[in-house]
């Protein structure tokens, strides 16, 4: 089984729930990624999911544009992220998934990204714009490699989720509103209702994200999915602290030990 | 529906946005199947928008010229000045039959920002447009027409603060938004169904045109030319002609200050070395640097100005049914100058692409040869630009392609 699949079920059986934290990749700069990642791994991330800044990220609020723009701006290529993320392996068994948008992976090779991922260590591809429907565009070269592409679920999927999630792998990444990453409304009214309904229509680990930020949040979203992703409250904090890592361990700390009580 | 042209087009989105994009199909369907839905569009473009467009036959044109006889397609002649209003009509019915009281939209230079602006106020619907900040400050007025028009516009600071990222953002408004909102978009680009609606609500432009060269000279032309940015006005020229494949469709793109410098909008040429990719929910013909970011476009007209090509027109390319022809800035202008002094005739810059390269072909025609040429707005938009190149000259051109 894809290792952050089975970290998430491991978690599960433990009767555990997973936190799963973001960071953009070179934001502030790519020299301290890999500290940043490693504050990840500290303070309590079971999973650590990496953003490959793409010019054009659809699926983004403002604050994972910025981090991404930012980024962008220091002509950031793919290979010092990959070149990063193989240092951070060396050290760490905490299992890797990349946030990617399909342009990059097309452009790079499909073939050529899929076993870049698999050398380096990396599980699993959470592509935003790559809906069930567009999967074959890379399916067969990630399936090739090994390289789980992670569903999604949004309040809006309906009916689709009884074939969405057939053939996923490692979790279901549930939105928890409509929009973009970060929070600029409440979550969706529905939302324990449709996590119920991604559960009864698979047996794959479920994660929720988008917008949370709070202790709370992370308290109530564990209340209905096995795990919570943290991505845009973090970036945050690494803009704020201008990416001092002891101030981003502690804060991922903060959010990841409120799902031990 | 086919959702692909060939490998192009499909919907690239986030899955926030499918349920959304499969409504519009199943509406956009159910609509264009009932009577009185078309015949309300067709209502509206007649009586409101002021079709049918004349095919007018520019005389001193062909005799300067000396080649073939030039037909012009007076798609400026539209109220709002230029072919956007056709789509913007049967979108924003399309959103008032869905039940929809909000109409978004993005606008690069303000055209189809203006068209939308217009629609959403004849019909008595609330409307939000999207603008890089860029542009808001370089199209001053357009915007303030939006505002007269009683549209909120909202300046986009991400990204490269232009066309691409005002799109962007109205596509992250829609996702959030999409159960009471009904999103505008200006070109045949996007997701499915877009690229399909959008040439359908523009084949107007050809129907019309093969109707009329039909019975002004009772065959079909030679040779067909429009201008491509996204693609919507020479998609909706090109389509009704696709299967009469002795007429040869050439589309324009624009070289701004020519392909070598890389400021240009030039995907589908082979010089210009487009890639395929996935850009704003389609798979198309890209400009992209080596890491997959998009590379912004560069042209003297703003309505060219696009990184990407519509996914049909990246399919009439592979398969060889339309030719992709370049014509920069300085090109442009003197097109722009041959038809305003020749035909009394103001012509969009984008239109002037086009003029400029079938003017240059047609020398090299035979005198019973037809050509049209779309003529997709009018230029009063441009004088500004136009104003400022006469100024500065040749210096003037490149800074004001920035």
């Amino acid at each position: 089984m894809n290792p952050l699949e089975r970290r998430l079920r491991d978690l599960r059986a433990q009767g555990k729930k997973g936190f799963i934290g973001y960071l953009t990749a070179g934001d502030p700069s790519i020299a301290e990624t890999l500290g940043l990642m490693e504050a990840l791994d500290r303070g309590g991330c079971d999973v650590i999911e990496v953003g490959i800044p793409f010019s054009d990220p659809l699926a983004d609020g403002p604050v994972i544009q910025a981090a991404g723009q930012r980024a962008i701006e220091k002509d950031l290529g793919v290979e010092e992220i990959f070149q990063v993320v193989r240092r951070f392996k060396e050290k760490s068994g905490t299992p890797l998934a990349f946030l990617v948008y399909t342009n990059t992976i097309v452009v790079y090779g499909k073939d050529e990204f899929m076993r870049a991922c698999k050398e380096i260590g990396v599980d699993a591809l959470i592509v935003p714009d790559l809906p069930y429907e567009e999967q074959g565009e890379i399916k067969a070269e990630a399936d090739a490699a090994g390289i789980a592409l992670i569903p999604f679920a949004s309040p809006t999927s309906g009916d689709r989720l009884t074939y969405t999630l057939k053939e996923g792998e490692g979790f279901v990444y549930c939105v928890s509103s409509m929009g973009v990453t970060g929070r600029d409304s409440e979550f969706h009214k529905d939302l324990d209702k449709y996590i119920a309904a991604v559960k009864e229509n698979t047996d794959l680990p479920v994660a929720v994200g988008f917008g949370i930020s709070t202790r709370e949040d992370v308290v109530r979203m564990a209340g209905i999915a096995d795990a919570v992703i943290v991505g845009t409250a973090i970036v945050r904090k690494i803009e704020e602290s201008k990416g001092n890592p002891f101030v981003v361990e502690a804060f991922v700390r903060e959010l990841s030990s409120a799902l031990e009580s | 529906m086919k959702k692909k042209f060939g490998e192009f087009g499909g919907q690239y989105v986030p899955e926030s946005l499918m349920m959304p994009l499969q409504e519009l199909e199943a509406a956009f369907i159910d609509a264009m199947a009932d009577p009185a839905f078309v015949k309300e569009y067709e209502y509206y473009l007649e009586e409101y928008a002021g079709r049918e467009t004349p095919l007018y036959y520019a005389k001193h044109l062909t005799e300067k010229t000396g080649g073939a006889k030039i037909y012009l397609k007076r798609e400026d002649l539209n109220h709002t000045g230029a072919h956007k209003i056709n789509n913007v009509l049967g979108q924003v019915l399309l959103a008032r039959r869905m039940g929809k009281k909000h109409v978004i939209a993005e606008t690069g230079a303000g055209q189809h920002g203006v068209a939308t602006a217009t629609a959403a106020a004849l019909f008595g619907m609330t409307c939000t447009v999207y603008m890089g900040e860029e542009d808001v400050h370089r199209q001053e007025l357009n915007v303030f027409r939006m505002q007269l028009l009683g549209a909120e516009v909202v300046p986009v600071v991400s990204g490269s603060k232009t066309l691409k990222d005002a799109t962007n953002e109205a596509i992250r408004e829609w996702v959030k938004r999409a159960e009471d909102t009904f999103y505008v978009i200006g070109s045949v680009v996007g997701p499915h169904p877009y690229p399909t609606m959008v040439r359908d609500f523009q084949r107007v432009i050809g129907d019309e045109t093969r109707r009329q060269i039909l019975e002004k000279e009772g065959r079909l032309p030679d040779r067909i030319y429009a201008c491509v940015g996204g693609g919507s006005n020479s998609m909706g020229m090109f389509y009704p002609f696709l299967d009469d494949t002795q007429v040869e469709l050439v589309g324009v793109e624009a070289g701004g200050l020519g392909i070598a410098s890389g400021k240009h909008a030039v995907v589908l040429h082979p010089e210009a070395k487009g890639t395929l990719g996935v850009f704003q929910g389609m798979k198309t013909i890209l400009l992209t640097d080596k890491n997959g970011n998009i590379i912004p476009a560069h042209s003297i007209s703003a309505g060219l100005d696009y990184p990407g090509v519509g996914p049909e027109h990246a399919h009439l390319n592979h398969i060889k049914r339309a030719r992709y022809e370049v014509v920069t800035d300085q090109e442009a202008l003197e097109g722009f100058e041959i038809l305003t002094r020749t035909e009394g005739i103001i012509p969009a810059l984008e239109s002037s692409h086009a003029i400029a390269c079938a003017l240059k072909e047609a020398a090299a025609m035979p005198k019973d040869s037809i050509i049209v040429i779309n003529v997709s707005g009018r230029g009063d938009k441009d004088t500004h630009t136009i104003m400022e190149y006469y100024k500065q000259g040749k210096s003037g051109l490149e800074s004001l392609n920035k």
